[in-house]
């Protein structure tokens, strides 16, 4: 995995931070617009298969390394569990928005929703970072198999 | 909605060529216009967080998938028909046709929304405390991550698993192979 043209570099290179903003976009409005964690984990995991399978993997591994993305994995399960268990400290039940009970916040206002931007940020993290380990060890063990 | 019933006949039609296909890389095109036509009916039906999720998946799968099989050490797995075999997807398949059949009825009619149908349910009162208790003008997420939080830590556990065994076996054969990183 060297890369590819230099046409391609050149295209990634412009693209790339504006799929990352999108993807950032889609995680952190997911409770005023459609989208969500999901898909925007998915976009920001995208934006780095793309920059993988243009430019190849060292480029990549020195911005977002496997380590590196299966930390943020982990992290950001633990911190979606530690939103549930501060809802059940403060709001009396398992996963409680207990940020929405005391501080409502405006509504259609980004700080709005309670815990769920933090949730959709966490979400956000997790499937980006898992994705992209996914396909980091699916493009290492096709590179071996084809030495 | 006689569009939505095109799309759909297209996305059968993309399906049976998935399978069909005689080289993997048609079959996996072929699966991606099954995920587009999929989700262009869930847009038109209304439900756009359900499509722009099934766009994005559907472009990484896409792309992990040729990325993964494309080339060579992909082998095609042919099993001989068996009579017994085909006499009992055959009678299975009848019995799936008629409790289908039996229960159409009580489902809405297509493209209609079930919460007008079925009045005394969950989602009714999702729809009108989802903005006063949860707090966010997108009710999808109000119900994802407030009302049915509890099933979207159970997802996201699944995906922590499902990632933690793909390594796993995938990294035997790093560890093992010729060589790997590390």
């Amino acid at each position: 995995m060297s890369g590819m043209s230099p046409i391609v570099k050149t295209v990634t290179r412009w693209v790339s931070p504006f799929i990352l903003a999108f993807g950032i976009y889609v995680a952190l409005t997911g409770h005023l617009t459609p989208g969500g964690g999901f898909p925007g984990g998915v976009i920001i995991a995208g934006c780095f298969i793309l920059l993988m399978l243009a430019h190849g993997k060292e480029k990549v591994y020195g911005i977002f390394n496997l380590k590196s993305a299966s930390v943020t994995d982990s992290l950001a399960s633990l911190s979606f569990l530690c939103m549930g268990l501060l809802g059940y400290v403060f709001g009396g039940g398992f996963l409680n928005n207990f940020i929405q009970s005391g501080f409502p916040g405006k509504v259609f206002g980004l700080l709005s929703g309670g815990n769920m931007p933090i949730i959709n940020i966490a979400i956000g993290f997790k499937v980006g970072g898992s994705l992209f380990v996914v396909f980091a060890y699916l493009a290492l063990f096709r590179a071996i198999e084809e030495d | 909605m006689v569009l939505i019933q095109i799309f759909l006949v297209f996305t059968i039609i993309a399906a049976l060529i998935a399978v069909e296909a005689p080289s993997a890389l048609s079959s996996i095109i072929s699966l991606g216009a099954v995920g587009f036509g999929l989700s262009i009916s869930f847009l038109w039906l209304g439900a756009p967080d359900i499509a722009i999720t099934q766009v994005v998946v559907e472009i990484i799968t896409l792309v992990i998938l040729i990325r993964a099989t494309i080339g060579k050490g992909v082998t095609e797995i042919r099993g001989n028909e068996s009579k017994p075999l085909l006499i009992g997807s055959l009678i299975l398949f009848g019995l799936g046709s008629a409790f289908f059949a039996n229960y159409l009825s009580a489902f809405p009619d297509f493209g209609k929304s079930a919460v007008d149908v079925f009045t005394e349910t969950p989602s009714q009162f999702y729809l009108e405390f989802g903005l006063e208790k949860a707090g966010g003008p997108n009710v999808v997420n109000d119900i994802l991550l407030d009302f049915r939080a509890y099933d979207t830590l159970g997802e996201a556990t699944v995906l922590f698993a499902a990632i933690l065994g793909a390594i796993t076996l995938l990294n035997k054969k790093v560890f093992f192979g010729k060589g790997g990183e590390k």
